[in-house]
């Protein structure tokens, strides 16, 4: 029978001990992570299979990315995913909600970062050259149809990307107030993990987007 | 007493606060996080759903008394049959047994307080509910004639009908079974009562376990295969695009990787509910409970292999179609396995043949027909021949309606003292189910025979010679419209006018059975400590052993 | 009560910040690595190298930024079913879209063919 002592903030009472409802929100964290494989992984089968049976206009259709933009940005999330598992570190140490807003911040700037360069420097210049599928296209020169199958590729699965980008600034904007209001301590900091994992998981969406579509088939000349 | 008659001469217990009466108002409804509850919105919803959904197969079954059809234009037709397959499939039989009786029995099965996120279960009977919405505004406003299965490049390119709308609807609806499925994994993994291993399970907890997992892994390929669909449809270009290289057979791998396990969604579910029935009214502990339990997971494993044997006519390479093929026929030995064990079980029971004993009972039956004919489709050469007449539609309607229909039936009645404290009336109970089993076989055996004979499915009209067999199909649905609403009228009559049962009126073993009907809020007073094996039922119950009370355990 | 872990469970374990720093250099130096390798050309390798350096990239972030390292078994088999079905799903397809052209050419038994039908 469940101690009927105090029980800490955010105790749930379809639980009985407050282990039990950690390890039920990291299984239900893993288990939606588990759905949104399986939700890229539509995207990412289609994408293998087209690869396949098209690498040469895959290959031309990845030249009209720019690399320093995606590279930049690859790097941007891996920073962003470095300051969230600090500013869950700085909770389970029990350091000052400031601290933690500071690392979640700037999670938060890093993130923004991330679709600032991906709509200025990416999507804009695409949206003006005509490299847009069903919304700018031109046709004609390196813009085969081909090419505009890659596009198709490009822009759904980015765009996907940064939806979920999107709301992941949401959540942390949530995890912000929540800390502002002295929710979080060493003892529960659990939505700021799960929050964590669901970062890490956009972030790793990421790290094989960036050479999948941007570096098929090598940029060296020749390729 | 040795049978599992509904005891209704105990004196009800003081009635007490339950989690019918706790609270009152809409807004204690609608705002409610009790897993019993959000049981009974969602039993609400889908069963509005099966009406909608039954409306268009009446419809259908009318105008195909006629060749020429009796009612429709053929554009009207397809909308019929569109409609029918995406409400039956989306929004009825696949949230059926898991949100009704999945929500409110999980967590008293397993001697739990409520399911692990009761929060998210509440969102996804909103989720449910704004998919469901959708759907119907889309039937309302014009329909969708592409079919259930919404192959392309008709639905992203030709059909003028308003498939985004109903694609958005499904795919909402699909983010609710997955926060359903995810609960309940999570639920069944950290929740038991001390005591309770897994393999003290109820069987319907394996199978609402195994069902999860399908959910959880298949769902959101759906989802992601209807977005795509839907942006090709509004761009006007996509990934399935012939004209940009796009493979119109790529939507249907993804569409099937979903669509294959979802059948199993529906039906393993019902097995569960058979697993429970077959137990009770014998009286008798199951046979073999160890293979019950390890089919579910095969089932469930094996579902997402078999895919292919959707498009052996399609276009599919034909080296892709022997690999189906063999999978194929592996799918039907976990299945063909319950089927052994339940007839074991039954075997030397003291079986009673109340109302929910009848529907597992046609169930067996029923499913063992549909599911022995899945073998010829699964078979390449008969496949050829028999895909898209109607030897498909009778068997999918074998174990969809026959199979998963009447286990959700059976549940629902067998569970109903328990959901709602009152008793209804057996000899209505089982007049329906006489009724429904009588009418669906009249409804589908001609359909197999119509299909082998060479009657196209999704026609609006036939050729002359199939008529004597497609009019005795539609008598065989108006008679199964009739044992459809009988039920509907008796329970809800007995909730109020029905006699007070008790906590256990079939005197069947299992945790819900040893809380008061209806539950309170809470579920137990004190969480349960499990000392036995499910279905515990004393041996001398059973006629199986009359000379040897010790039983070796299987 | 539910079965405990073994461990006190990831959550309760404090990574210490040099292996939070190591992990995110490795991680910039594997983006670094596989960009500068697509600028050299291993002809179909580049693929295969990308992916390699992708693979272990998701690892370092799975094992270290997301725990996985501390955690229970549980979590380890949720995880690997996660990626075991989206292999399921990119195999079969494949076995289907990659096979349509290929030529199906008698071979092997069905060359007694003729000799069966002499005899008979």
């Amino acid at each position: 029978m469940a101690a009927h002592g105090a029980h800490p903030p955010g105790f749930a009472h379809q639980f009985e001990t407050v282990e039990q409802q950690r390890e039920a929100g990291t299984l239900g964290m893993w288990t939606f992570l588990v759905t949104e494989i399986l939700f890229f992984g539509g995207m990412f089968t289609s994408y293998i299979i087209y690869r396949s049976l098209h690498l040469h206009s895959f290959i031309q259709g990845s030249h009209e990315l720019i690399v320093r933009y995606g590279a930049t940005n690859t790097a941007v999330l891996i920073f962003s995913s470095l300051t969230m598992a600090l500013a869950i570190r700085t909770a389970q140490t029990g350091k000052s909600k400031g601290q933690i807003i500071f690392w979640l911040l700037l999670t938060m700037i890093l993130g923004a970062t991330f679709i600032a360069i991906k709509l200025r420097f990416e999507w804009y210049r695409d949206y003006v050259e005509g490299l847009i599928p069903g919304v700018s296209w031109l046709d004609g020169g390196t813009h085969t149809p081909g090419v505009k199958m890659f596009m198709c590729f490009y822009f759904f699965m980015t765009g996907l990307h940064a939806l979920h980008m999107v709301v992941g600034l949401g959540i942390l904007t949530v995890l912000v107030i929540m800390t502002a209001r002295n929710r979080f301590s060493a003892e529960y900091y659990a939505p700021l993990e799960i929050s964590g994992l669901y970062w890490h998981f956009v972030d790793i969406v990421w790290i094989f987007l960036f050479p999948l579509l941007y570096l098929i088939g090598g940029r060296y000349p020749g390729s | 007493m040795s049978t599992a008659t509904a005891d209704l001469h105990e004196a009800p217990a003081e009635s007490g606060v339950n989690y019918l009466n706790a609270s009152y108002g809409i807004r204690s409804w609608l705002l409610t996080f009790d897993h019993k509850r959000i049981g009974l919105l969602y039993l609400a919803s889908i069963t509005v759903m099966f009406l909608v959904g039954g409306v268009a197969a009446v419809l259908m079954r009318i105008h195909l008394i006629e060749p020429q059809g009796a009612l429709f234009e053929p554009e009207t037709y397809n909308k019929l049959f569109s409609t029918h397959g995406i409400i039956m499939v989306f929004f009825f039989l696949v949230p059926s047994i898991p949100a009704t009786l999945g929500n409110f029995l999980i967590p008293l099965m397993i001697g739990a307080r409520d399911v692990a996120f009761p929060k998210l279960n509440l969102m996804s009977w909103y989720i449910f509910i704004t998919g469901a919405a959708l759907a119907l505004y889309a039937t309302i406003s014009g329909g969708v004639d592409t079919g259930w299965t919404f192959y392309p490049p008709y639905s992203s390119h030709y059909s003028a009908t308003n498939v985004t709308i109903v694609a958005l609807g499904v795919f909402v609806a699909g983010f609710s079974s997955i926060l359903t499925g995810l609960n309940f994994i999570v639920t069944i993994h950290k929740m038991r009562a001390p005591g309770m291993t897994w393999f003290r399970l109820p069987l319907f907890i394996w199978a609402m376990y195994a069902t999860s997992l399908i959910f959880v892994l298949g769902t959101p390929v759906i989802a992601i295969t209807l977005f795509l669909l839907g942006l090709e449809r509004i761009l006007h270009v996509g990934i399935f695009d012939p004209a940009v290289g796009g493979d119109p057979l790529l939507f249907q791998h993804l569409f099937w990787f979903y669509s294959h396990p979802a059948v199993y969604i529906m039906i393993l579910p019902g097995m569960g509910v058979v697993s429970e029935l077959v137990t009770a009214f014998s009286r008798k502990k199951i046979f073999g409970y160890s293979f019950v339990a390890f089919s579910s997971l095969s089932i469930a494993v094996i579902s997402f292999i078999v895919w292919g044997h959707h498009m052996f006519v399609t276009g599919q390479s034909i080296y892709a179609g022997l690999v189906f093929s063999v999978l194929s026929f592996l799918v039907a030995i976990p299945s063909a396995v319950k089927v052994f064990n339940w007839t074991a079980t039954l075997y030397r029971g003291s079986i009673s043949y109340e109302a929910p004993m009848l529907y597992a009972l046609g169930f067996i039956g029923l499913f063992t027909i549909g599911g022995l004919t899945g073998l010829f489709l699964a078979s390449l050469a008969t496949d050829v021949h028999l895909n898209g007449t109607y030897f498909i539609v009778a068997h999918f309607h074998y174990v969809m309606v026959g199979g998963a229909v009447m286990a959700y039936l059976g549940g629902i009645h067998f569970w109903w003292p328990k959901i709602s404290g009152r008793m209804y009336p057996d000899l209505w109970a089982r007049i329906a189910a006489a009724i429904i089993f009588l009418g669906f076989n009249l409804t589908f055996f001609p359909q197999f025979m119509l299909g082998y004979l060479g009657m196209p499915r999704r026609y609006a009209v036939y050729p002359a010679e199939f008529q004597v067999l497609n009019v005795l199909s539609s008598a065989g649905a108006s008679i199964l419209g009739i044992g459809y609403v009988i039920p509907l009228v008796y329970l809800i009559w007995s909730m109020r006018y029905g006699p007070v049962a008790g906590p256990n009126p079939w005197k069947a073993k299992g945790l819900e059975w040893t809380i008061p009907s209806p539950p309170p809020t809470e579920n137990f007073e004190e969480i349960p400590i499990v000392t036995e094996d499910a279905y515990n039922y004393p041996v001398a119950d059973a006629h199986s052993y009359p000379d040897a009370p010790e039983v070796a355990r299987v | 009560m539910s079965e405990h872990s073994e461990q006190s469970g990831h959550v309760g374990h404090v990574v210490p910040i040099g292996v939070y720093v190591t992990v995110f250099l490795l991680l910039m130096f594997g983006t670094a690595l596989t960009t500068w390798v697509a600028y050299i050309d291993l002809g179909r390798w580049n693929t295969v190298a990308a992916l390699t350096i992708a693979v272990c990239k998701m690892l370092l972030v799975v094992l270290f930024f997301m725990h996985v390292k501390y955690a229970t078994g549980l979590t380890r088999i949720v995880i690997l079913a996660g990626f075991f079905w989206l292999g399921i799903m990119i195999t079969l397809s494949c076995s289907d879209e990659l096979t349509r052209h290929w030529e199906i050419v008698p071979q092997g038994w069905q060359m007694i063919l003729p000799f069966v039908s002499r005899v008979f």
